[in-house]
């Protein structure tokens, strides 16, 4: 795996792969001496355009416990007020000599165009409105144990391709703004889950009938059929936007209150990316609820990045060619 | 050395741990996955016919302690599995096959970072010689003298369907073919390798 | 200077004639001297010389990325011998003096005629009304106002701008682009695209609406008003029917949005970053109708030159636009001629002659006969070449066609006369 930029570059058996992976890496933080020799030598640079604590410190954690050289960039606000092009930041960080690039950033796709214009490996930490690849990656992870848990012979019946088979998932919120619905979607499609949009119609992303998943404006429909369901955040800010008339309005449509809490499947599973509106789009209830696997999905955020981490930088580099590639935007 | 030799070998070394050890008091057994796993499942299997009781039985996992993950493509990792805290523990490294002794390194790096055992000691079904690091095995079921550029393939029924040890020379290797990475296979391959391959 | 005589030209519908160019004018070839300079045309198609309602030429402001010379230079490259700069340039041409200014940046360059757009608003800020009657009765006689960049979207001030412009004959070119539907950081197509990569949406009727209006305006004014860059199936509807109850509305396309598609973005390549944004196939269909049956009545280039580094950010925060002078006529050949949807004399209307009427230019787009300007494009219907980006007079690079294979018309422009390219 060269970069990791968007879920929908993952093949059910890599997918397979970084999770059991990420099983292994989860027992370190158990261990006296945290730390793995893997990446010895190797140096990360998370370059984050935008805040993102939980995002960095997770990555950062996981490269230092694979013995990886793990640096800070902010680069918040820096490149255009500074003049500076996101090219130049980002060519001058690669010159660095580094090998792998944790790139989050306000905008869509700019991963992906930083991938075009150097050598080493490129992941999305989030990219604007676009993807959140090692999130939905951590919601899988989670999910899986949930569900193994739950039908702990699951894992040995069918191989690992049957966990998700014949599950369904509702996402519920402002998936038009979400970059962890599109790559949840991705993912757990490949995963083979049945997944379940559910906004209000300002909040469905434009073209959403061709997403591989189905999608409803009224959430207590599906409700009693989900085997989990993922709670996004709402910013407030949407409101004034007009996507919503009220924070009232919008709880009593689409959040997990009480009533639906009670309305859920036993067992399902309730995930939120974080950070959590309570009272808005989760009622503290569901949030702390036996089956809430909020904290969970926390946890695993280290193990995932771990996991991913090695599988990107934990061998040989294939040959390169030039130091710098011809940029993509000429 | 085929089923039989392999089984008597077994027993063998099963009884050289207790001896050594002076009972199975204490002793934990870590298979170094995949096949030194199997053995030494099949080492505790013995012991406990002996003695009477169940030896715990874990694998460790030497892959993100290697010293040669750089010069591959990225490494599949195994399973670790401590049945039981490994502090104090006389520890046994079970492999199936001892040669550069690289591998072993890595595994005591590995049991170096999970907890203190009060000794670690090593059991090989089969020494084939060629060590490049100060190494040697307490127990090993047989020495094999080879020259460095033959093959040594341990096959266990667990993973491969039969029981056997066999020598191939890299020309009348099944479907082998001489690696771009020489050292991989010959001078420092003590790793994990494709089914079969020696290590 | 000599004159010169170029034989056996095709004058796209008026059949095989020579032409002689003598003093900055077309003469009788009869009148040909022994010193003439003979440029033979045999196979060639000869044009009025191309007129751009729409071109942005950066100076004052942007030298980096464009200037006069640089600019039409690339226009005599494209077989154009008008440009119209529009107002957006720093300062901004709002003013009569402004305007004279920029005549005299084009006069000194010297590739193309230039005629300075107006502004409608002081500072394109869309509050207050620019000096237009000054701009009017200056040396320059703008004709043309815009605000291009920004829509007129406060309906009173726009009824006001027709209202006053009715005086001197002007036009105003909108940038139909509703605020509220498709605000600055629009940047793709409303649709599947921009729902999967996450780009703010710019849906079709942010235009429309602002086209319908404006045809209302138009028509409740008398005045005229001119549409930029039309994207969309459903702005072309609106036109047609504007047009068949008489109201005095026109409309331009851009090469881009003739043959460009939403797909185009899907690698996240700011070159292909341009507002309005590509469309998806049916709405380019619909452009291509609406210019073919004269719905739409010019193609214009929006030739929007950027320095390398503002088109070098995320998607979302690069510059809008892409080059265009040197590529237009073989965008409209691509898409036009050789798919049978245009004549060769309904290329001159669209590129020429109808441009020049909507900027009220008297020296432009004029018959190539006797006595008239000798403003003359001369065409290869049939080569083709590469498109590549550094092959350009332009100062910048943002060429959405670099590696495609189009059709290379222009062979040589003359304006005033002048030869101001080659082939």
């Amino acid at each position: 795996m060269r970069h990791l930029l968007s879920a929908a570059d993952l093949s059910l058996s890599e997918i397979t792969e970084i999770l059991d992976l990420a099983e292994e890496m989860s027992t370190v933080q158990d261990r006296p001496v945290k730390k793995l020799p893997a990446l010895r030598g190797r140096t990360v640079v998370n370059l984050f355009f935008e805040d993102s604590t939980r995002t960095r410190s997770s990555f950062e954690i996981a490269g230092k416990w694979l013995s990886a050289d793990v640096i800070n960039v902010s680069a918040k606000g820096s490149s255009m007020s500074k003049g500076e092009s996101l090219r130049d930041t980002v060519l001058t960080v690669a010159a660095m000599g580094v090998d792998a690039l944790v790139i989050r950033h306000h905008a869509s796709g700019a991963p992906w165009q930083a991938s075009h214009w150097i050598d080493a490996h490129v992941l999305n930490a989030g990219d604007g409105t676009h993807e959140h690849p090692t999130q939905a990656l951590l919601d899988a992870f989670t999910l899986r144990r949930h569900f193994r848990s739950a039908d702990p012979s699951s894992a040995e019946r069918n191989g690992q391709a049957s966990d998700f088979t014949g599950k369904t998932i509702a996402i519920v919120g402002d998936l038009t703004h979400s970059r962890v619905a599109r790559s949840n979607v991705l993912l757990l499609q490949t995963l083979g889950a049945e997944v379940v949009l559910v906004a209000p119609p300002t909040l469905m992303p434009s073209g959403v009938d061709s997403w591989p998943a189905a999608n409803t404006t009224d959430f207590d429909e599906v409700l009693g059929a989900c085997d989990a369901v993922m709670m996004l955040r709402v910013q407030r800010e949407r409101m004034s936007g007009g996507y919503f008339p009220s924070a009232r309005e919008y709880t009593i449509g689409y959040g997990l209150t009480r009533a639906r809490l009670g309305a859920l499947r036993p067992g399902a599973a309730i995930c939120h990316p974080g950070p959590m509106n309570r009272g808005l789009e989760i009622s503290a209830d569901a949030a702390d609820a036996a089956n809430s696997l909020i904290l969970d999905q926390v946890a695993a955020g280290v193990s995932i990045r771990m996991s991913v981490l090695y599988q990107i930088l934990g061998g040989a580099e294939e040959s390169v060619a030039s130091p710098v590639r011809e940029a993509a935007v000429r | 050395m085929d089923a039989d030799q392999i089984a008597r070998a077994c027993a063998r070394m099963a009884h050289q741990v207790l001896e050594a050890n002076r009972g199975a008091a204490g002793l934990v057994l870590l298979g170094i996955p995949t096949r030194g796993v199997h053995l030494a499942s099949r080492l505790a299997a013995a012991m406990a016919q002996v003695e009477g009781e169940r030896i715990p039985v874990g694998s460790l996992d030497i892959t993100l302690y290697r010293d040669d993950l750089r010069r591959n493509p990225t490494r599949p990792v195994g399973h670790t599995y401590l049945p039981v805290p490994v502090d104090d523990a006389v520890v046994v490294l079970v492999d199936d096959v001892l040669f550069s002794g690289r591998t072993v390194r890595a595994a005591l790096d590995a049991l170096g970072d999970i907890g203190r055992p009060r000794a670690v000691r090593l059991a090989v079904l089969v020494d084939r010689g060629h060590r490049q690091l100060p190494i040697r095995a307490d127990h090993v079921g047989k020495n094999l003298p080879t020259a460095a550029s033959e093959r040594v393939s341990v096959r266990l029924e667990e993973s491969d369907g039969v029981n056997e040890v066999t020598i191939a020379r890299p020309s009348d290797a099944d479907g082998a073919t001489p690696s771009s990475f020489p050292s991989e296979r010959t001078a420092d391959a003590d790793g994990a390798a494709a089914p079969g391959e020696d290590r | 200077m000599n004159d010169v005589l170029i034989t056996g030209a095709d004058l796209a519908g008026q059949g095989r004639a020579d032409l002689l160019i003598r003093d900055g004018r077309l003469v009788d070839p009869a009148d040909a001297g022994v010193d003439v300079e003979r440029m033979d045309a045999d196979g060639l198609i000869a044009l009025p010389g191309l007129v751009d309602l729409h071109t942005h030429l950066r100076e004052p402001g942007r030298e980096d990325a464009e200037t006069h010379d640089s600019g039409t230079r690339a226009a005599a490259r494209g077989g154009f011998t008008a440009v119209l700069a529009m107002a957006n340039t720093t300062p901004v041409t709002d003013t009569a003096e402004a305007a004279l200014h920029i005549a005299a940046l084009g006069r000194q360059a010297g590739h193309a005629q230039v005629i300075p757009v107006g502004a409608v608003t002081k500072g394109l800020d869309g509050a207050e009304l620019a000096e237009l009657g000054l701009m009017a009765r200056s040396a320059v006689q703008v004709r043309v106002f815009s605000d291009d960049g920004h829509c007129i979207s406060d309906a009173g001030l726009m009824r006001r701008a027709l209202e006053y412009i009715r005086a001197f004959d002007g036009v105003i070119a909108q940038h139909a682009q509703d605020p509220r539907l498709a605000g600055a950081h629009a940047c793709c197509h409303e649709g599947e695209v921009s729902g999967r990569l996450g780009l703010p949406g710019w849906p079709p009727a942010a235009e429309s609406t602002i086209v319908a209006r404006d045809v209302q305006l138009a028509a409740l004014t008398g005045s005229r008003v001119h549409v930029c860059h039309v994207s969309t199936a459903e702005t072309v509807d609106v036109l047609r029917w504007a047009k068949a109850r008489g109201v005095k509305i026109t409309a331009e396309v851009t090469p881009h949005h003739l043959l460009l598609t939403t797909d185009e973005v899907l690698g996240y390549d700011p070159t292909f970053k341009v507002n309005p944004p590509l469309r998806p196939e049916e709405h380019v269909r619909a452009l291509q109708d609406g210019l073919a049956d004269g719905t739409i009545d010019a193609v214009a280039t929006d030739h929007a030159p950027h320095a390398r580094h503002d088109k070098q950010h995320a998607f979302a925060e690069a510059a809008f636009g892409m080059v265009g002078l040197e590529s237009a006529l073989a965008v409209v050949v691509e898409t036009m001629v050789d798919t049978g949807r245009l004549s060769w004399s309904g290329v001159a209307q669209r590129t020429s002659v109808v441009p020049a009427r909507i900027a009220r230019l008297s020296g432009q787009g004029r018959p190539l006969s006797v006595g008239e300007p000798a403003n003359v494009t001369l065409v290869d219907p049939t080569a083709r070449a590469v498109v590549d980006a550094d092959n350009t007079a332009s100062l910048s690079r943002n060429n959405p066609w670099h590696g495609r294979e189009l059709p290379d018309p222009v062979v040589a422009t003359f304006w005033a006369g002048r030869q101001t390219y080659r082939r």
